[in-house]
């Protein structure tokens, strides 16, 4: 519509004759691109990691604007879910259609390193291949905050966290998306035992800080429900379902829960 | 007309504005798309026990313009498929292009004798009587709902990723596949949306456009879940959709009271592209107040 009326008449010019009207006589002004090719979808992720299994979390509310798209739009994805020795689970937030593509293009990833080294790819190895995939598109960026989780080597819980263009570290937890605000404090608090002193430890430089220790399942199950029943609370973005998957050395589990719908 | 015979013949500067020679000027970017212009508004659709129920309104709108006033905008793809396009017409007209070429592409490659059929038929056959043949042989093998939905995501998000997107949000209808990892699995009602963005997602109800506003909170009272789409029966869906295209034809002003109703189901679709909107009563704008003309 505005592409057809944008050129007014100049109603003070000289009018009349094309020739006698100041006009661009060359492609002077560079023409503006209407057209942005992102939107955000809403809703919010976390993982956490411990000695023997990572779990990754996400609502499955798809919001545009304060319209809600669906209450049920997976962020969590099960990387070639083919193989039945695959560990991977990658969760993306942000633009949920970069984050559908990313996912597939990180499931052929791993299924080419599948065919042709005829083994599972590491969590390590996939990890950094994912940060690859992200900076391969450094100036036309999946506009997503991504988080892989997986078992290292040793069985232990692996835990990587990225931004939208690459960088990407191993963490013991993390929450990305709309509610990420408000739930990594949480989990710094919870999970990292941050800001918790050991009783009687003294006071000023004395305070001992509380040790960090693996969680149990069942906690961080905990852990994550309570996180997202709260973010639910005060964030518009987040609610509808909680999709789950808890990665153990037996396989991807998924557990799905109600969240509020309002 | 004036003194000066080089502007005659051409749009006048005071009234279309001088010529902008960016437009065709060589060297410069390419350039896309960057509004719609003939516009068509809301779908709305709706899943029920045994397939999906999708309406659109026959109106493109030309900015505030009812400009023409028997667009269809629903498409049948198949015996097993149904597409509800909002948003650019022109982008509307040049996927249905697209699509139909894909569906013979389709009909001859998906086999079931689709070959033995289009050679038996006589040369006399009308083009409309041929393109219905292959709709039908496509019926057993061919693209159902859920992968026809795959296509277009990809075919729009790879638009938008070029920066020259197809401006529609369309609502696709019908039944997916039967789940291979379910022995005796039978096709279920699919219904999922794509839109400018290759943004993509499915639930009980959809409605693009300002139907999203309108009729997606009245369609979400019929069916709030897929436990409850199991539960209403066809009936049911389409009055909840013919209640719906009233409540746009009320309420909505880029919209029109002759609509296109599809449903589909296991025994095919049935397209009606000629509905109106029946039992309108504007009683209720007398008493609206605060305003438009009624300020007190």
């Amino acid at each position: 519509m505005a592409a057809i009326f944008t050129g007014a008449p100049p109603n003070s010019g000289p009018g009349y004759s094309f020739t006698q009207t100041p006009a661009p006589t060359s492609a002077s002004e560079p023409r503006q691109h209407a057209f942005y090719p992102y939107t955000d979808n809403g809703g919010s992720t976390l993982g956490i990691s411990s000695s023997n299994f990572t779990i990754l979390a996400g609502d499955t509310r798809s919001t545009s604007g304060y319209n809600i798209n669906t209450r049920y739009a997976p962020k969590l994805f099960h990387i070639d879910s083919a193989d039945p020795s695959s560990r991977l689970v990658l969760s993306v937030v942000g633009f949920a259609a970069d984050g559908e593509a990313l996912a597939e293009r990180l499931d052929t990833v791993v299924k080419m390193y599948r065919y042709q080294h005829g083994k599972t790819i590491s969590v390590g190895a996939a990890a950094q291949r994912l940060s690859h995939v992200l900076y391969g598109k450094r100036f036309f960026p999946y506009y997503v905050h991504a988080i892989l989780g997986g078992l290292d080597e040793e069985g232990k819980g692996a835990l990587y966290s990225y931004d939208p263009v690459g960088s990407y570290e191993r963490e013991q937890c993390r929450a990305a998306g709309a509610a990420a605000s408000l739930i990594m404090p949480f989990l710094d608090n919870q999970v990292n035992y941050k800001n918790q002193y050991v009783a009687g430890s003294g006071v000023g430089h004395e305070l001992q800080q509380r040790d960090p220790r693996p969680l149990e399942r069942k906690e961080v199950e905990e852990l994550v429900r309570d996180a997202f029943t709260s973010a639910v609370e005060r964030h518009i973005e987040v609610g509808d379902g909680l999709q789950m998957m808890v990665i153990t050395k037996e396989g991807v589990e998924e557990v799905y829960r109600e969240l509020k719908k309002d | 007309m004036n003194h000066l015979p080089q502007a005659w013949g051409r749009p006048r500067d005071d009234i279309y504005g001088a010529y902008n020679h960016s437009h065709l000027a060589p060297g410069q970017p390419t350039t896309h798309t960057k509004s719609p212009i003939v516009t068509g508004t809301s779908v709305i659709a709706l899943k029920f026990r045994d397939g999906v129920v999708i309406a659109a309104d026959n109106l493109a709108s030309y900015g505030s313009l009812a400009r023409f006033t028997d667009v269809k905008r629903l498409r049948k793809f198949n015996d097993k498929a149904v597409l509800g396009f909002g948003g650019d017409v022109s982008d509307m007209q040049y996927l249905d292009r697209h699509l139909n070429a894909l569906a013979v592409r389709e009909n001859y490659s998906s086999g079931s004798g689709a070959g033995e059929k289009a050679s038996s038929t006589s040369a006399e056959a009308s083009e409309e009587e041929r393109a219905e043949s292959l709709d039908n042989e496509g019926a057993g093998t061919g693209m159902a709902a859920n992968n026809l939905h795959k296509y277009l995501q990809k075919l729009l998000y790879r638009r938008r990723s070029d920066f020259n997107p197809l401006w529609n949000h369309i609502l696709i209808a019908g039944l997916s596949t039967p789940d291979p990892k379910v022995p005796d699995a039978t096709p279920q009602p699919f219904l999922k949306s794509v839109d400018l963005l290759g943004t993509a997602f499915g639930a009980p109800s959809l409605a693009t456009g300002f139907g999203a506003h309108l009729a997606q909170p009245i369609l979400r009272r019929v069916v709030p879940d897929e436990e409850a789409v199991k539960k209403i029966d066809e009936k049911t869906a389409v009055e909840a959709v013919r209640e719906c295209m009233k409540v746009l034809w009320y309420r909505d002003a880029r919209s029109l009271d002759r609509y296109s109703l599809a449903i589909v189901t296991g025994e095919g679709v049935r397209l009606s592209e000629d509905e109106r909107v029946e039992g309108q009563s504007w009683e209720f704008a007398e008493g609206i107040r605060g305003y438009g003309t009624q300020v007190v």
